[in-house]
């Protein structure tokens, strides 16, 4: 359409230059809405912009009608061009009606507006009138408002003022009552009389400067100041229970009293109090007595659970109140309470402590235990306020359980040494004839079955103490130091080395020296006890332990029980050695003794074997059996069995090989030397006080040699006649017929027969050696 | 070990007396006393010649009887006492007398041993102690460091204090003491302590031993009870005054201060049977020496309680830097009591073990069978304690 009003436009122009001109001035009138449609449509903008400036569009801008006319003369035919003048002709004429619709309708509108504009002018006369009466009414209202207002205010002064006096006048009241309130409460309800004053004070301050107030001022300070003096006074020498005296102190605090003083004021009424119930505690334990233990004090009156309990119920309880108390009066800071409280514990621990030591009893452990306890818990919440105690109670604790386990081992010890005497009493006791005492297999049965359920029992009393529903067994110490180092080593291990040590002690110790030995018997006895420690009950016990007692891994390191089995080896080695020359030595006395005393020179023609020889055999076969009673049998060297019979063989002309042989032709003793040395190149040593084995045929063996060896020295020692070679002679046979049986090698008992024969012989001045047919007969007859 | 072999020599009879030439302080030598009831006995003077490792031997008949002790003069080479069984067919009596070897034999002979033994000579007999109030002797002592004129013997319970006379010639009873008790009792040996200017003997009977004052003739001290059972011997320490040894029939050896008599100060517990003598070395008294029945010789060192309880004492300029440091090093660690050797050479008890007077490392035992073992203390210790 544009293009065709443009076409239009030109086509005018084209057409002529007076429709161009009324053109242009309508055209420019129509045209300017008609750019922006232009510019809307920005394609034919860019192609216009793009195609150069054609002066031959007749709707393009840059129209020049002489170029048109001049290309459409030239170039176009004739028909053409009169067609192309009609059309251009309809295109006018098109334009120019559309021109013509447009200016009527616009004509149209631009009258009904004037119309409208004209009513409109007459309405705003009509309204400019209104106005104006209104304004006038509404200055008349204004002025008679203002008159009703201003006759009205004087009143709503007054009464407002009034209002004023009456709540002024109210106040006073309860200020001027104030005193005689405070004087009413302040001696039944001081803490009545505190609000009040309270509420009063601010006002009475800010008004001081006027006389009367002053005067209530002063008199209610007076009041209160009386109140202060009086609670003061009650803080000072009455026993406030912790309750009154918190809210005491409180009352002290709102009258502003100085909370130094007071937190101090608090703390020695505290202490008094404390100390008041510490003393109650003290006085049921004995006074201390500085001398030292010089006489048992009498059982405490109460156990030592009722002793805890009331210890923790009277004392903890009201410290802990009392700490509470403090820290909420006195807000947080402790500094002052810490060491107050700690130095009361202190001395309540030391109580305790003195308490525990009078348990020197066994008593009932579980009763201790429960007391600990119950001890440990109550003190936990005291610890929540002072957490420096916390060791001390745990060392407490821990101190009384180690306490308690010295005296479990002590009591073993002391049990056991008991039951050695027992033993010993037993063994020592004068058995009616025909009537066995109890064997040494049951007396040493009793002693270790009653020694092992003693351990047992302790050792389940010391459970206690590690029970799980005992609070304090979940401190560190219980589960670890304790089992190890209390139990497991300063019980169980120090009793089985005392043990050892014990039974070493009758070997070593006195038995030289003055103190009574003790019986063989029960050094046999000790002896058997420490190896079967060593075999079984010492792993058994071990084992025991560490069941009720785990040990941590990463404990303090124990004693192996190998270590301790050594120990008791040595102990059981050592005793039985000790037995042996105990036993030795006693029979050996009795030879030298006969030996030393007898003469020999003098002595008579032998008939027959001498007593002491007949007392040294009974005395080895009773030696024979109380080993026999404790120990195995041991080894024998095969031999012949018949050597009972055999002849003496020194005596004899034709004789094994390896036997010393002595000649008494009075020729040569070179020979005799000769022979023996060369005999003794080839027999062993024979060690005379050496160790012996555990078993029965090792200790007699023992015992025969250091009696035979003892026969042969004291022989050397003598100078015999002919017949005290003989007595010799009769007595070794004796001897051989009767002891070889009991030794391991019956050998050892030939040598060293022979050697005193052979010594006889050489310390005889006159060496005729007796038949050896008498000999037997001898023999066998005695 | 480069230690020298021992050197044995052995005699025909029995013999339990041995005794260094005390007088004698250059030459090794040794007296042994034989015992034989029924041919003449013999004292041999034994003589060791240390370079060649070789024994010379002089036999002196000793015809009276059987010897059971034997003692030098500490002040004259030839002359020794002896206690020796005079035995009649029913009686046997203890005797003791003074005696003189002949002069060439005081300081060795060079003879060859089979011309002295064919040709023995005999003792000169100065004089008999005379025993027939007092019983039977068990030893006789010299005075220590003496001039040989005061000997001391022990006679059943008496102790005799004798002056010697006229070049020993008569011997003059001038003090004695007897031991008053229950039973029968009988010193079994003694000692005279080098000490307090040897006015102190030791004595031992039974299982207790007693110290006497020679002055007054009393008792000054007296450990009961010192060992389980028999006292065997006695020997005094010659560097700590108040030190003494005893041995016995426990088998132990046990050291005492004499000044506090309760317990003994240490104990050894090394032999088998019965310790019949034990012997101070004189010089370094930290070595012990033992002689038992159970056929052994035991050498000690007892460091602790010994005069040189820190080892000797050198400055450390004397010892040459040549000398291996090692040495010194091992001066300088803490010495232990140990034994140091047992001897086995004996076949039988041994009775008897001496230290010889001349050289201090070296030292004798004697078993029953006749068998003297010289011995020497191992080369090590020896320039240990040395150096």
């Amino acid at each position: 359409m544009a293009a065709v009003t443009a076409g239009n436009g030109a086509g005018s122009g084209a057409g002529g230059s007076p429709e161009g001109t009324g053109g242009s001035t309508g055209g420019g009138g129509w045209r300017r809405p008609h750019g922006p449609l232009q510019r809307h449509y920005g394609p034919s903008t860019a192609e216009a912009a793009e195609a150069p400036p054609d002066p031959t569009d007749i709707n393009g801008p840059h129209f020049d009608p002489e170029v048109f006319m001049n290309k459409v003369r030239s170039e176009c035919p004739l028909g053409q061009l009169l067609a192309r003048e009609a059309a251009l002709g309809r295109e006018i004429r098109a334009l120019d009606s559309d021109m013509q619709t447009l200016l009527y309708e616009n004509y149209n509108k631009f009258i009904s507006a004037t119309d409208t504009i004209r009513k409109m002018k007459v309405d705003f006369r009509h309204m400019e009138a209104e106005m104006d009466d209104l304004a006038a009414n509404m200055a008349a209202i204004s002025a008679s408002s203002a008159r009703v207002s201003a006759a009205l205010q004087d009143r709503h002064r007054r009464g407002a003022q009034l209002a004023g006096v009456q709540a002024l006048l109210r106040k006073l009241q309860a200020l001027v009552e104030v005193p005689g309130r405070l004087r009413r409460w302040a001696g039944t309800e001081p803490a009545r009389a505190l609000r009040c004053h309270a509420r009063a004070r601010a006002v009475l301050r800010h008004y001081r400067h006027l006389p009367s107030f002053r005067a209530i001022e002063d008199e209610s300070h007076a009041i209160m100041a009386e109140l202060a003096q009086r609670l003061r006074t009650r803080l000072r020498e009455e026993k406030l229970d912790p309750k009154e005296l918190t809210e005491c102190v409180e009352m002290l605090l709102q009258l502003e009293e100085p909370a130094e003083e007071l937190s101090e004021e608090f703390l020695s009424q505290a202490g008094t109090r404390l100390e008041a119930e510490l003393a109650a505690l003290e006085a049921e334990l004995p006074a201390a007595d500085p001398s030292g233990v010089a006489t048992t004090p009498p059982p405490p009156a109460s156990d030592i659970l009722d002793f805890v309990d009331r210890g923790s119920s009277a004392f903890v309880g009201t410290l802990c109140q009392l700490a509470g108390s403090y820290r909420a009066l006195f807000g947080e800071d402790t500094g002052r309470l810490e060491p107050f409280a700690a130095t009361l514990a202190a001395r309540y621990f030391a109580l305790l402590e003195r308490r525990l030591a009078l348990e020197r009893g066994l008593g009932d452990t579980s009763l201790l235990v429960r007391a600990l306890d119950r001890f440990h818990r109550r003190l936990r919440t005291l610890l929540e306020l002072l957490p420096a105690g916390a060791d001390a109670a745990a060392t407490l604790v821990a101190r009384a359980a180690r306490e308690r386990v010295d005296r479990y081992l002590r009591a073993l010890q002391t049990f056991f040494l008991g039951c050695l005497g027992d033993v010993r009493q037993a063994l020592a006791a004068p058995r009616p004839p025909g009537k066995e005492g109890p064997g040494l297999p049951d007396l040493l049965a009793t002693l270790a079955a009653s020694v092992l359920g003693q351990l047992k029992a302790v050792l389940a009393y010391v459970q206690l103490f590690t029970a799980r529903d005992v609070a304090f067994a979940s401190l560190p110490y219980f589960k670890g130091e304790f089992c190890v180092t209390a139990v497991r080593e300063g019980l169980v291990v120090a009793f089985v080395r005392w043990l050892c040590r014990t039974a070493r002690g009758f070997a070593d110790g006195p038995a030289e020296r003055g103190a009574p030995a003790a019986p063989p018997a029960l050094l046999l006895l000790l002896a058997r006890l420490c190896l079967d420690y060593e075999n079984s009950t010492i792993s058994y016990i071990l084992t025991l332990t560490d069941e009720q007692f785990p040990p941590q891994d990463s404990g303090p390191a124990v004693t192996p029980g190998p270590a301790l089995c050594a120990e008791a080896r040595a102990a059981a080695q050592r005793l039985l050695d000790h037995y042996v020359q105990v036993q030795g030595a006693a029979v050996a006395q009795m030879l030298r003794k006969s030996v030393e005393t007898r003469d020999w020179l003098g002595t008579v023609e032998p008939r027959n074997v001498r007593a002491v020889m007949k007392r040294v055999v009974e005395d080895i076969t009773a030696i024979d059996v109380q080993v026999g009673q404790l120990f195995e049998e041991g080894v024998r060297r095969a031999q012949s069995s018949d050597s009972s019979r055999r002849a003496f063989s020194v005596y004899s002309s034709s004789r094994a090989p390896g036997r010393y042989a002595p000649s008494y032709t009075p020729s040569a003793p070179m020979d005799t030397h000769l022979l023996s040395n060369i005999q003794k190149l080839f027999s062993e040593r024979i060690d005379i006080f050496s160790p012996v084995e555990f078993n029965k045929v090792s200790v007699l063996t023992g015992i025969i040699k250091i009696s035979l060896k003892t026969l042969l020295e004291c022989v050397r020692l003598r100078t015999l006649g002919r017949f005290g070679l003989q007595q010799v002679q009769v007595d070794g046979h004796y001897l051989q017929l009767y002891l070889w049986r009991f030794a391991s090698d019956e050998r050892v008992v030939q040598g060293l027969l022979d050697e005193v024969a052979a010594s006889a012989a050489h310390r005889c001045l006159d060496p005729v050696p007796m038949e050896h047919s008498v000999v037997e007969l001898i023999c066998e007859r005695g | 070990m480069e230690d020298d072999a021992p050197v044995i020599y052995g005699l025909e009879f029995q013999a339990r007396a041995l005794t260094p030439q005390t007088a004698e302080t250059d030459a090794i030598r040794f007296l042994v006393g034989t015992q034989s009831l029924r041919y003449d006995n013999q004292i041999h003077i034994i003589d060791f010649d240390d370079e060649n490792n070789i024994i010379n031997k002089n036999v002196l008949l000793h015809q009276v009887g059987e010897i059971w002790h034997i003692s030098t003069s500490p002040a004259d080479k030839g002359v020794l006492a002896t206690c020796y069984n005079k035995t009649s067919d029913t009686k046997v009596m203890t005797c003791a007398a003074v005696w003189r070897m002949p002069k060439e034999l005081e300081s060795g002979s060079h003879e060859s041993p089979d011309d002295s033994s064919s040709n023995t000579q005999t003792l000169e007999l100065l004089c008999h102690l005379d025993n027939t109030a007092h019983g039977n002797m068990a030893c006789v002592m010299w005075e220590p460091m003496g001039d040989g004129k005061k000997i001391i013997s022990l006679a059943d319970n008496n102790i005799l204090l004798w002056d010697l006379q006229e070049s020993s010639a008569k011997a003059v009873l001038s003090s004695s003491a007897a031991l008053e008790g229950k039973g029968q009792l009988k010193f079994t040996s003694g000692r005279w302590s080098p000490h307090h200017n040897c006015t102190q003997i030791a004595t031992a009977n039974d299982t207790t031993v007693r110290g006497w004052d020679t002055r007054s003739m009393r008792q000054i001290y007296c450990i009961e009870n010192a060992h389980g059972q028999l006292v065997r011997d006695l020997d005094f320490n010659p560097n700590k005054q108040y030190y003494l040894a005893s041995c016995g029939d426990d088998c132990k050896v046990k050291f005492w201060d004499t000044r506090n008599v309760t317990d003994p100060v240490k104990t050894l517990e090394e032999h088998s049977h019965w310790v019949w003598n034990v012997r101070y070395n004189h010089s370094h008294d930290q070595l012990i020496l033992t002689g038992s029945s159970d056929s052994r010789v035991i050498l000690s060192n007892m460091v602790s309680i010994s005069s040189e309880p820190f080892g000797h004492m050198v400055d450390d300029d004397e010892l040459s830097d040549q000398e291996d440091q090692h040495q010194e090093e091992k001066i300088k660690e803490p010495l232990q009591d140990s034994v140091i050797a047992t001897y086995e050479e004996h076949e039988d008890s041994v009775y008897a073990v001496e230290w010889s007077s001349a050289d201090p490392w070296l030292f004798a035992s004697l078993s029953y069978d006749g068998r003297l073992v010289i011995n020497r203390v191992p080369r090590a210790l020896k320039y240990h304690i040395l150096l």
